[in-house]
């Protein structure tokens, strides 16, 4: 077996590290700097600290303190978790795996330089640079909305206060009120996910407001899952949900947050909670390093490296790499391929084959959980599906119930795969 | 050594007179067993068609002799019991779950204990009661070449494939839904992933997991999760 190098630095980075770096590596230690600390970021950061043992210096910037994940807020919403339950720190990254946390925003980034100028004024230098921003809004796609409206009409799309709010407006909704949803044209993060956010504020108003109705606006014909979400709603929350799809009016769309009115197909109506999710695009940073094109950010499968630029390398949502949906999961994944192949770029550890893969659980109600997930591998072209698997309808409560478990080891799982 | 473990059997035999022993559990206790025994299913199956996975199968448990399921690798402490003709009865199941590797020094169940006494009764009563309505039923686990097992792995290599696993098997080996797979016996891991790979165990993630895992891929994976201690 080929001796690695890595071999030969002290596990226990910090000052043998240091000591030992001008030895091994010349001057300085190469510099890695992540903008993003969800589940792309995080996850890159963690792993090219954890296996590169304290030879490649890592920094990542992040404005919030407390990340809340966007998976399981839906189930927040429906009074399965507490808030505090989907909210994680970062003192593990920077006091387990002395990882440089930076809470700031990054503003610009100078690729020719290699320099990334933060919103407080510092800038950092670097070798490699990976940026997992998720995603921001694409103005204008839905006609009467724009960022200042969120607090009228809450996209909680971002997990965090946004989350809170639209919890607080389901709370507050009168009897028998209309929670109404504008669902996001393809590609949006997390395809599930507006889907089961429907069936966990079904879950809350069944109890709390069963008068309440539901009202879908989807621009998009057929949604993930759909089959299962339609079955479990007739089940679970039979005359509660209405979905207007494309052919009914349900892609024009425009609302009136001042009057919490929806306009469909030119016809007014009065709703009492809207939750508008607009049409998404990778987060802006990455277009201003120059990295998209379009909407989204291409990436060379192999290594998630920028097709626009070969030091920096675009995770997750932001990215746009072929088969993958754009979940956590995914992020998550595609995180350990790109620390592999930055590792091997910055040291001389090995090159390793890409391998990605991807679930993503929806819980439909108590106990009643679902899924759907592939498996990927990188190609030239693209990140293409091997193969894949979804739950059935008319499954057994029983296997409804192991699903739902199941995720729940999962979300102990990729969050201390993220967070240490 | 011998002499030792000799000692050690008389103690455990009188230690089981000693016991005050469990009383009669009603029905209600029976079915809460069924769910603590969640806690022994990573390693241990039982019912009809149950295999040997981590830990020896357990059908009909009750009187069976310590460490004589055909075809499992024990301990050398339960073969040591084996040869004693030592067989397990409540009272001393009841010993071995409260502190596993006190009760029997050296074996191989990694497994910290139930320290609620209400607990381990239930999950006795029901391993018991499962265990007789199961006669005859336990299967032997599909037998692998010996040129598969014996693949030897790339421990670097295993450890860039666990990262796949561990969005899911947490590295720390805690189950929190998911059951742990670290320290797990080399030979054990692979037979547990080649039967999803066979499909003869079936499950939607894993089956898809390991369909396309070479052989000298699961090998590696083994190796790596074998190593990592917790
Ligand atoms: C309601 C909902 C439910 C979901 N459920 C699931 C699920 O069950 N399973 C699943 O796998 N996925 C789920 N997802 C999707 C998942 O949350 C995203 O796909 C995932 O978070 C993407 O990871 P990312 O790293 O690309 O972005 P994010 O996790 O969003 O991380 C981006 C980070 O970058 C930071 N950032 C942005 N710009 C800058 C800047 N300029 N400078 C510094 N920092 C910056 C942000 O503060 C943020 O913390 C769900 C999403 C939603 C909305
Ligand atoms: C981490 C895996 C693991 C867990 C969890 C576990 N066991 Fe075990 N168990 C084993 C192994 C391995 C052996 C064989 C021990 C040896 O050879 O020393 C074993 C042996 C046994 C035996 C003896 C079998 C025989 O043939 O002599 C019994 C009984 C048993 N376990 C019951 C349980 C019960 C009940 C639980 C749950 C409360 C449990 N175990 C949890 C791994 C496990
Ligand atoms: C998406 C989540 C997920 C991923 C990723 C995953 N697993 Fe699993 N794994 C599971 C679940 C769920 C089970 C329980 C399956 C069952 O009940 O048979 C399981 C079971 C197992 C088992 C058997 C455990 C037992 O107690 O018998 C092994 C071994 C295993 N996985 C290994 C792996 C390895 C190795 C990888 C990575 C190459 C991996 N898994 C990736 C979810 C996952």
């Amino acid at each position: 077996m080929k001796l690695n190098r890595r071999h030969f630095i002290s596990a226990s980075a910090g000052i043998t590290a240091a000591m030992s770096a001008p030895v091994v590596f010349g001057a300085s230690r190469p510099k890695v700097v992540v903008i993003g600390g969800g589940a792309g970021g995080a996850t890159a950061a963690r792993y090219i600290a954890k296996d590169s043992k304290g030879a490649i210096d890592v920094t990542l910037v992040e404005p919030t303190r407390s990340y809340y994940t966007c998976f399981f807020s839906n189930l927040y919403l429906g009074g399965f978790r507490d808030f505090d339950s989907i909210g994680h720190t970062y003192g593990k990254l920077a006091n387990d795996y002395e990882i440089n946390v930076v809470h700031d925003w990054a503003v610009d980034v100078d690729s020719n330089n290699r320099n990334v100028s933060l919103a407080g004024g510092g800038s950092l230098s670097y070798d490699k640079l990976i940026l997992s921003p998720g995603i921001d809004f694409v103005d204008g796609s839905v006609p009467g909305w724009d960022l200042s409206s969120q607090n009228k009409m809450p996209h909680s799309y971002k997990a965090g206060s946004q989350t809170q709010l639209l919890s607080a407006q389901i709370d507050n909704m009168k009897s028998g009120g209309t929670y109404c949803m504008v669902a996001p044209p393809n590609p949006f993060r997390c395809p599930p996910g507006p889907y089961e956010r429907v069936s966990m504020v079904a879950h809350k108003l069944k109890k709390s407001n069963p008068s309440a109705k539901i009202l879908i606006l989807d621009p998009k014909p057929k949604f993930s899952k759909q089959g299962l979400f339609e079955e479990g709603w007739n089940k679970h929350y039979s005359g509660m949900i209405e979905r207007i799809g494309p052919d009914m009016g349900g892609k024009s769309v425009e609302v009136k947050p001042d009057s919490m009115e929806v306009v469909i197909d030119g016809s007014s109506e009065k709703v009492d909670v809207c939750n508008v999710i607009p049409a998404m695009k990778a987060g802006k940073i990455a277009e201003i390093a120059g990295v998209t094109d379009g909407n989204w950010a291409p990436v060379i499968p192999h290594s998630m490296q920028s097709r626009k630029n070969d030091h920096i390398h675009v995770l997750g949502d932001a990215s746009s790499q072929g088969d993958m949906p754009k979940s956590g999961f995914s992020a998550n994944s595609q995180a350990k391929v790109c620390a592999m192949a930055v590792r091997a770029a910055l040291t001389d550890s090995k090159l390793f084959p890409a391998k990605f893969s991807n679930t993503c659980w929806s819980l439909v109600d108590t106990n009643d959980g679902i899924k759907v997930g592939a498996s990927y591998e990188a190609t030239d072209e693209k990140i293409a599906k091997v193969s894949g698997f979804v739950s059935k309808t008319g499954e057994d409560a029983a296997l409804r119930k192991a699903t739902y478990e199941e995720s729940l080891g999962w979300y102990s799982g990729i969050t201390s795969d993220m967070f240490g | 050594m011998r002499l030792f473990t000799v000692l050690f059997a008389l103690m455990l035999v009188a230690s089981i007179f000693l016991n005050v022993g469990l009383h009669n559990v009603s029905a209600t206790e029976i079915v809460g067993g069924e769910k603590i025994f969640k806690k022994c299913k990573t390693c241990h199956q039982i019912g009809a068609g149950a295999k040997n996975r981590v830990g020896p199968h357990l059908n009909e448990i009750g009187g069976r002799v310590v460490g004589s399921v055909e075809n499992f690798k024990y301990s050398n402490s339960l073969l040591e019991l084996k040869e004693q003709a030592i067989r397990w009865e409540k009272p001393m199941l009841d010993k071995y779950l409260k502190e596993p590797r006190k009760f029997i020094q050296g074996t191989n169940m990694n497994f910290s204990g139930i320290t609620d006494e209400l607990e381990r009764k239930k999950i006795i009563e029901f391993i018991w009661q499962v265990s007789e309505s199961t006669q005859g039923s336990s299967v032997q686990e599909n037998s692998l070449p010996e040129e598969i097992l014996s693949i030897a792995g790339d421990r670097d290599y295993g450890e860039y494939l666990s990262s796949e696993c561990a969005t899911c098997h947490q590295a720390s080996g805690k189950d929190e839904g998911i059951p742990s797979i670290t320290n797990w016996p080399v030979k054990s891991f692979i037979i547990a992933l080649h039967a999803y790979k066979n499909g003869n165990r079936k499950h939607p993630i894993m089956e898809m997991i390991t369909k396309r895992l070479s052989n000298e891929e699961i090998a590696s994976l083994a190796i790596f999760f074998n190593s990592i201690n917790n």
